[in-house]
């Protein structure tokens, strides 16, 4: 009887662990912005002090990714607001560098979506660089339909991985 | 006669006329243009051998060639317990009364001897039942451990001396493995004979990998590698093992495939938020941009001739077809139906080009001719994509994925017949995508 309890206990647990799993591809974190899953653990990061120009600094207060209309690279007036703040954010942490990552959804075929990830990984970088901030601080990568972030087979998934996520590149260079 | 060299054990397979066949009659025949032809009711009996091993060699070379001759859809091989005559007498003049009794029109057997010099001795003989006549009748030398190759070589002499056309068994595909969760696929090249048998991983996981396609002397391999985080093209030398990238380009490199003659690689590279096409040439080293739309022009193809290259390009506002000269010059838009339409592929025949279509949220593999009339959809489904052709140009391969519900499932090989019938699975141990099928192997 207690022994049945404790894994009834364990399944609840790594229920939990793949609720908050992190969703995004490469070395991000989850975005709340883009997440419709809020995580629970909400109140107990309120208490961990997050430093200032990491990728867990970019995710939580400024915001890592943009999203796009299907077939499109075109930058949204909201897109436009959170590249504003990702650009602001790089000129307080002069030192950053970030890869921005395109990525697509998976109603498209495999090679144009390698190519429309970098249409709209280098939209984003654009709009930065106009915003001022040095182009060589930017890379660009496209992983097409490789690493989608949400996992459904419908509109609402779809629109979460159409984006283009910037990630803070720790690899030097 | 002639010497066949081998792909990777260097063994030449020797290869003699038997006995001459008779006068060039055609009254065996399979047209294989037709949609639904009955398939031809053939016996294939084991090979006969005396000893345990040539026996087993010689029942497993059997059912390689049935299942060969089987899975193309124009023949039926009859079921081995209907046989009348098993005796080794057979192996030297079939009993016909006794094959025409269980309606077998074409009779396969064939005989394995080991010889002392350590190698494997296959013969066989193609017979028209009715005709009480031999069609074909050829014999191989091998290392027995090649048992297999040869049975494919023998089933493709079988359909090419009935359908008139080459056969397509002794090829191999190279495909893209796929196993993990979906957000961080694990994506390995694989490498299979065309029935499945001798699967073997070529890359180990660690790396991203997309698209291969054979060069046409099958020694290579070129793909899409995120190799150090940066996704470039890259040759693969089956032999060695080694990983080769190709060129240096200031942006991704990726949709490669060999030029008909082996000597260039066509590709897109992405810079700056354009797409072109470009073409290397593997001796010099030296690459050439073929296209500057500005657009996304990606998935270039080489026409049989290499006089003219197919791609996909969103330069018209959506993604459609487009031909041009292989120098870039003279470009036209082919595909003019509803939806969107792309990785074309031209037909080693060149009558065809194949293509993936996405229309009202569906996606299809067709057909065109290189005018683009004549559309043709072969198969459906929430997801097909990435067409490629059976050396003789008659067969298809795709990958699916269908939805089931929330779900959808796992990638897996398809193949379908040119006409439309036939559609089978291409069994792999994990998920499979990007499938390619090779030439028939030099």
């Amino acid at each position: 009887m207690r022994f049945k309890f404790l894994s009834v206990l364990a399944a609840v647990a790594l229920l939990a662990a793949c609720e908050t799993a992190p969703e995004s591809s490469g070395s991000t974190q989850s975005s709340g912005a883009a997440s419709t899953t809020s995580s629970s653990s909400g109140s107990s990061t309120s208490a961990v002090q997050i430093q200032g120009g990491t990728q867990e600094d970019l995710v939580v207060n400024v915001g890592d990714r943009v999203f796009f209309a299907f077939d499109s690279s075109e930058l949204s007036a909201e897109a436009r607001a959170s590249l504003e703040k990702q650009a602001a954010w790089m000129k307080k942490f002069g030192g950053v560098r970030v890869v921005v990552e395109g990525h697509c959804d998976e109603r498209g075929t495999r090679e144009y979506n390698l190519a429309l990830g970098e249409r709209r990984a280098n939209a984003a970088k654009d709009y930065l660089v106009a915003l001022g901030i040095n182009p060589a601080r930017v890379k660009t990568i496209s992983y097409g339909k490789e690493r989608p972030a949400a996992l459904g087979h419908n509109e609402t998934a779809w629109a979460q991985n159409r984006r283009a996520v910037t990630v803070v590149d720790n690899t030097g260079s | 006669m002639f010497v066949l060299s081998m792909m990777r054990n260097a063994i030449p397979v020797l290869l003699a006329v038997l006995m001459m066949a008779g006068a060039a009659r055609a009254e065996l025949r399979v047209d294989i243009t037709q949609g639904k032809a009955e398939p031809l009711p053939i016996a294939v009996t084991d090979f006969f051998g005396n000893g345990g091993e040539e026996q087993r060699i010689g029942r497993d070379m059997a059912g390689v060639i049935a299942a060969d001759l089987q899975r193309s859809g124009l023949f039926k091989p009859i079921d081995k317990r209907a046989f009348i005559q098993t005796d080794g007498a057979l192996s030297t003049l079939p009993r016909f009364g006794d094959w025409r009794i269980i309606n077998a029109q074409a009779l396969v057997q064939g005989r394995t001897e080991l010889v002392p010099d350590g190698r494997l001795r296959v013969e066989f003989r193609l017979w028209d039942v009715f005709a009480e006549q031999q069609m074909v009748g050829l014999a191989y030398f091998t290392v027995p451990d090649n048992w297999r190759r040869v049975a494919h070589i023998i089933a493709d002499a079988i359909y090419k001396r009935i359908t008139g056309e080459d056969g397509y068994f002794d090829t191999r595909i190279v495909y893209i493995a796929e196993s993990g969760p979906e957000r961080r696929r694990v994506k390995r090249l694989a490498i299979m004979d065309q029935d499945g048998a001798n699967h073997r991983f070529l890359t180990d996981g660690s790396e991203l990998v997309l698209t291969p396609r054979f060069s046409p002397t099958l020694q290579e391999i070129t793909y899409l590698s995120y190799r150090g985080n940066t996704p470039r093209v890259y040759i693969f030398n089956i032999d060695s093992g080694r990983q080769e990238l190709l060129g240096d380009f200031p942006g991704m490199t990726f949709a490669p495939r060999f030029s008909p003659d082996g000597q260039k690689v066509i590709m897109s590279m992405a810079q700056n938020g354009a797409t072109n096409v470009y073409e290397m040439d593997l001796r010099t080293r030296q690459s050439r941009q073929l296209t500057r739309s500005g657009a996304i022009d990606t998935s270039p193809s080489y026409a049989p001739d290499a006089s003219q290259i197919v791609f996909n390009s969103d330069r018209g506002g959506s993604q459609q077809l487009y031909v041009m000269d292989s120098d870039g010059s003279d470009v036209h838009r082919i595909s003019f139906g509803k939806g969107r339409y792309a990785t074309p592929v031209w037909s080693p025949r060149g009558d065809l080009i194949a293509f993936t279509k996405i229309s009202r949220g569906k996606f299809y593999i067709g057909v065109m001719r290189p005018d683009g009339s004549g559309e043709r959809l072969l198969a459906e489904d929430y997801l097909v994509e990435a067409p490629t052709w059976s050396p003789n140009g008659r067969v298809l391969m795709f990958f699916r994925q269908s939805k089931n519900g929330e779900n959808v499932t796992e990638p897996r090989l398809y193949s379908i017949d040119l006409t439309g019938y036939n559609e089978r699975e291409i069994v792999t141990p994990v998920g499979a995508s990007d499938p390619a099928w090779s030439p028939l192997i030099p």
